[in-house]
């Protein structure tokens, strides 16, 4: 079944065009990639999905229902929920509090006591640091911190924004990891954007290459790998 | 470090911390003199322990509300980064309610009966008046800004001030209002020689007046005049921001409140309704701007209601929230108390009229930028904040 659909999206940062009509589909379960060098308007789809930016033309669309234009926080609720780029957690919160703002949107305490003991769990370094303050942390316990924060939105579908960036190879893998996990045992549908084509592509089930605000090649994620087009810009040549 | 600093450093020997700049020379000539003027003061015995008390019970009293005030220019500066300018005459809303309500009691004898009821309903007429006037502030003139440069809403905060007092001008009229006169009498079995009159012949004392009386206390053997009041709007200011504290670090609108302040599209991101934020922000501020309002005419001797009256209030306590360190919760709270003690001990400290209360108030906000600009509680802003 189709969970998320994108149809000709047209975006603009002022007037610059960012998104030239991006049209794409996620179905529910799988793992999507999206990949394309900088600029390409990766984050700027996911922006638009989540209406933090307006949607100029085209339409959005969430198990059948037109989310074109609703506003940021009601997709959220909806259970869409985008991991920003650069983790952006908040600073002067503390790592509890962080994980508690992820479950705005939720009035089911058994359930949010339930994820924030899977959380703990999962990343038991956040558990250490339970009282401590997010600006603390380093680069990688924020990514945790940040993949816990999205986790305890309990996401029908998650966007994940870079999630390995400038992290350390073990750290990129462990990463990864819980992204899979997340995937298989939550049955989280998940929409990635990543930098690093090569692993997104092992873990996605289909992936889509843009290339300045359009997409130039949609395909599994094992054909695209395969792809001389797609290994020479984004795979590092061979 | 510049080479001016430097030789600035030299010159300025043991002060050497204290001076960096050109301006810091100024500041510490300044702050020395003020210094020397209060010490030569008390050395000459002009200055007493007694007005020292006086005035810091009176000032704690007046700083508890400038607090208050402030609190809700730091709380709308901390989440929007700009200075709602207008929140004087949200004070003066809630004067103005508390004044008919309370007036209105007075005349038909219900203030008279029920003391209590009529002055905890006054509080909350001027919570309700003030709460409405700063949530139609942020509609009307900041929320329609929200993407326009930062310069701005200012300029509309100010705009809104000085509309908002040609419109009480033009509706309540200029000339001040007198507060209705208060006495609260408790615990008559206790205080058995206070507020004794005849009547019909028979003497009756109605125990302690603790809104209009002022008593005689002997502490450490030092003999006082003090008016219970002072120590009720101090402690309740207290108890109002303790419940503010409670409210910001404890409950899920609270940790919106500091999310949205930090970053608004990931608070977004997480499902959080921004605007709504906003708006309990304005209503948080709003109160607190309200109940010091009744708490400020509550005082005798402050009970004057007019259209223009929220200016001075409001621009100390601005001061008081920037000494503190604006877009500090903490921070606006100690800044209130400091200025109402400065400005209440002060005029007599350094032995100048009382009518120049303001200079020292003003005077120490200029100090405080020399040497401290981002206040005693505020942190170096981050780049993103500017």
């Amino acid at each position: 079944m189709t969970l998320l659909t994108v149809e000709n999206a047209h975006t603009y940062y002022g007037k610059i065009h960012a998104l030239k009509g991006i049209s794409l589909t996620v179905e529910e379960g799988e793992i999507v990639t999206l990949i394309g060098g900088n600029g390409a308007g990766k984050t700027t789809t996911l922006n638009t999905i989540t209406g933090i930016v307006p949607t100029a033309e085209g339409r959005i669309l969430l198990n059948g229902d037109d989310i074109t234009h609703t506003p940021a926080h009601e997709i959220v609720s909806k259970g869409v929920v985008q991991s920003p780029e650069g983790r952006k957690i908040f600073t002067r919160l503390t790592v509890r509090e962080n994980l508690e703002i992820g479950a705005y949107q939720r009035n089911d305490s058994a359930g949010i006591a339930r994820d924030m003991a899977y959380v703990f769990e999962r990343f038991p370094r956040l558990k250490e640091r339970e009282k401590q303050l997010g600006g603390t942390l380093s680069g990688g316990e924020q990514q945790m911190l940040a993949m816990g924060r999205a986790l305890m939105a309990s996401p029908r579908i998650l966007l994940l924004d870079e999630p390995s960036m400038g992290l350390a190879p073990l750290l990129v893998a462990a990463i990864f990891d819980v992204i899979t996990y997340l995937n298989r045992e939550n049955g989280t549908t998940i929409l990635l954007v990543e930098q690093n084509a090569a692993m997104a592509l092992i873990v996605a089930n289909r992936g889509y290459v843009l290339q300045s605000g359009r997409i130039t090649h949609a395909d599994d994620a094992d054909a695209l790998r395969n792809d001389p087009t797609v290994i020479e810009a984004y795979l590092g040549g061979h | 470090m510049s080479k001016g600093s430097r030789a600035v450093r030299f010159r300025g020997g043991g002060l050497g911390l204290f001076i960096q700049s050109p301006l810091h020379i100024v500041g510490t000539a300044f702050l020395l003199f003020l210094v020397y003027v209060a010490v030569s003061n008390i050395a000459a015995g002009d200055y007493t322990l007694r007005q020292f008390l006086q005035n810091l019970i009176f000032g704690l009293a007046q700083g508890s509300i400038y607090s208050l005030i402030a609190l809700g220019y730091t709380l709308v500066y901390g989440i929007l980064f700009m200075i709602n300018f207008a929140h004087g005459e949200v004070f003066t809303a809630g004067a103005y309610s508390g004044f008919f309500t309370m007036y209105t009691f007075a005349q038909s004898g219900f203030l008279q009966e029920n003391t209590l009821i009529a002055i905890l309903l006054t509080f909350l007429s001027g919570t309700i008046a003030s709460v409405m006037v700063a949530v139609a502030l942020e509609r009307v003139a900041y929320r329609p800004l929200r993407n326009a440069p930062r310069l701005v809403p200012l300029i509309t905060a100010i705009g809104a001030s000085i509309t908002l007092q040609q419109l009480y001008l033009r509706l309540f009229g200029a000339s001040a209002r007198r507060f209705p006169d208060i006495n609260l009498y408790i615990l008559p079995d206790v205080f058995t020689d206070l507020e004794c009159r005849v009547v019909d012949g028979v003497e009756q004392c109605l125990g302690m007046d603790i809104i209009g009386g002022i008593y005689p206390v002997e502490i450490f053997g030092i003999a006082l005049r003090l008016r219970p009041i002072s120590f009720i709007v101090f402690f309740g200011a207290l108890f109002i921001m303790w419940a503010l504290w409670m409210f910001i670090q404890k409950t899920k609108t609270g940790r919106a409140m500091r999310a949205v302040a930090e970053d608004k599209s990931t608070s977004a991101l997480m499902g959080i309704n921004v605007d709504r934020v906003i708006v309990t922000t304005f209503i948080l501020g709003g109160a607190l701007a309200g109940a010091g309002a009744v708490l400020f005419v509550i005082i005798p001797g402050n009970g004057q209601v007019n259209p223009l009256m929220g200016f001075f209030p409001g621009i100390k306590a601005f001061t008081a929230a920037v000494i503190g360190g604006i877009g500090n919760v903490p921070g606006a709270m100690f800044g209130g108390l400091f200025l109402g003690v400065a400005e209440s001990v002060g005029p007599s400290l350094l032995g100048i009229s009382n009518q120049l209360r303001d200079v020292i108030s003003f005077g120490l906000l200029v100090l405080v930028l020399i040497f401290r600009p981002t206040g005693f509680f505020g942190e170096v802003l981050s780049e993103k904040k500017v």
